[in-house]
């Protein structure tokens, strides 16, 4: 995983967040490259999800340093140590994309109006230039002729699909998938991996997978980390830590999910 | 006399067709009162709500303060405090702009809760969605979460556009010649009151009727996902 560049884009280093008393990411460290497909999996509530959601944007945390790229996600001399202006958090975001659990498609719009609208609001892209390239992308999903349907006349696994092309329509840096598959009936599943397994062919594309779909997680990923307590326990290549887990909680972890 | 009509009392149908011009030119009044306090609490209750909604603690409870303010005090102190207590202060205004005003601002304070219940009631999905996509505050506002919350707001927004036309009448206390004062004066002079007053009330029901019906077609014709505002 280290041979695709020397400075990570991604870098955690000390982090530390909390809701009230609880502490979800303990003095967390963690890097990724430019380009690594990590997967982060472990039981709920051991923060791999929070991860995403800090990169994100959508939590602040409380210690440490975060940087995307060189950029640090606080701003010195902003209110207090750990905050940033939201013109710089947008600078941020500019580079990261994400896929939600729950798919989170806008229902007052069809497929195409769902794909553009940040195109053309945030990135200032011309109308036809965003549509054209909002086809390319559903083709790609292999939903282009959804294109005018509204996203409740779409099943789980297709919404999904769109809900992927949507965050590549914004040209992110960095991908982020937050337990894409796991609202999906079983049946569905499939098709979205499909999907993702493609992007992970992007030479460029950054992805961080939260997901239980450990044999995906084994086909796509350079990195498998195990996350618990707020910390990784283990990490390493996907079939060192799906095949042969060292450490005790990540074989209890793995017999449990694979049972 | 009024206005140039004269009132014949003889039969309760004479009376009525005599007095009808007067009353239908007070109905105008009425109509566009409510038209005019029901815009202003259109517009007034969404910026209540998203300054509400603020992250500035000063501006949130500022606003908040000022919609208990309005909620909690009776229409017709308003009415009087904007129309004979202002003056005193240098500001005067038209009895007409000062009634519209005063609905529409107890107005705003009533709709600003029903926006932001709407607004509220979008699920939190939506806002993470717009903000991975990073779209401004504003953008998501616009184009997200205001055009879901529409449909939900749409039926109470109409109980309240009922609720202002059948409080018209209190304009008639800072002399805006409406309905239901023009009603009064003609009982005052001919001293029967029965006629003017009923027509006054039948009109006000068939007015609040025509409204309950179009809100009704409007909420059916409404798509409950929302719609796009552009």
């Amino acid at each position: 995983m280290n041979e695709k560049t020397d400075t990570p884009l991604i870098e955690f280093s000390d982090v530390t967040k909390r809701f009230g008393i609880l502490t979800v990411l303990d003095q967390f460290s963690f890097s990724v490259a430019k380009g690594e497909k990590v997967t982060l999996i472990g039981p709920s509530g051991s923060g791999k999800s929070t991860v995403l959601r800090i990169l994100m944007t959508l939590e602040p945390f409380q210690e440490g340093r975060l940087t995307l790229d060189g950029m640090s996600y606080h701003e010195p001399g902003v209110g207090g140590r750990f905050q940033a202006s939201e013109k710089h958090l947008r600078q941020i975001r500019n580079h990261v994309g994400m896929v939600f659990q729950s798919f989170n498609l806008f229902p007052h719009m069809t497929v195409l109006r769902n794909i553009v609208e940040a195109p053309i609001r945030v990135l200032g892209m011309a109308r036809a230039e965003a549509e054209a390239r909002a086809i390319e992308l559903l083709q790609m999903v292999g939903l282009a002729d959804k294109k005018d349907h509204y996203p409740v006349q779409l099943s789980g696994g297709q919404q999904q699909r769109v809900a992927i092309a949507r965050a590549m329509a914004m040209r992110p840096r960095v991908l982020l998938f937050d337990e894409p598959t796991s609202a999906l009936d079983p049946q569905l599943v499939g098709e979205v991996l499909s999907v993702i397994r493609d992007l992970a062919h992007e030479h460029d594309l950054t992805m961080l997978l939260v997901t239980h779909e450990m044999r995906f997680a084994r086909e796509v990923s350079d990195r498998v980390c195990f996350f618990d307590k707020g910390r990784i326990c283990e990490q390493g290549a996907p079939e060192a830590i799906l095949g042969a887990p060292k450490n005790e909680r990540t074989r209890e972890f793995l017999s449990s999910i694979l049972s | 006399m009024m206005y140039g009509y004269e009132w014949d009392t003889t039969t309760w149908l004479t009376y009525t067709i005599s007095i009808l011009p007067i009353i239908l030119i007070g109905l105008t009044v009425t109509l566009k009162a409510a038209a005019a306090g029901f815009a202003i609490a259109l517009v007034l209750g969404l910026v209540f709500a998203l300054l509400r909604r603020s992250q500035v603690k000063l501006i949130s409870w500022t606003t908040a303060f000022i919609v208990e303010f309005l909620r909690d005090t009776p229409l017709l102190v308003q009415l009087f405090f904007l129309y004979y207590v202002l003056p005193n202060f240098g500001i005067v205004m038209p009895a007409f702009l000062t009634g519209a005003l005063a609905l529409g601002l107890q107005y705003a304070a009533y709709t600003s809760e029903v926006y932001r219940g709407g607004i509220e009631a979008v699920h939190h999905g939506q806002w993470e969605a717009a903000t991975a996509l990073n779209l401004t505050r504003l953008q998501t506002y616009r184009d997200i979460v205001i055009p879901q919350a529409v449909p939900r707001i749409v039926p109470a927004m109409g109980n309240y556009l009922v609720a202002m036309i059948k409080e018209t009448p209190v304009l008639s206390v800072i002399t805006v010649l409406e309905m239901m004062g023009l009603a009064n004066m003609i009982g005052e002079r001919t001293f029967e009151y029965l006629v003017p007053l009923t027509l006054v009330g039948l009109i006000f029901l068939l007015l609040t009727l025509i409204c309950s019906a179009g809100l009704h077609r409007l909420q059916k014709a409404l798509p409950k996902a929302g719609i796009p505002l552009r």
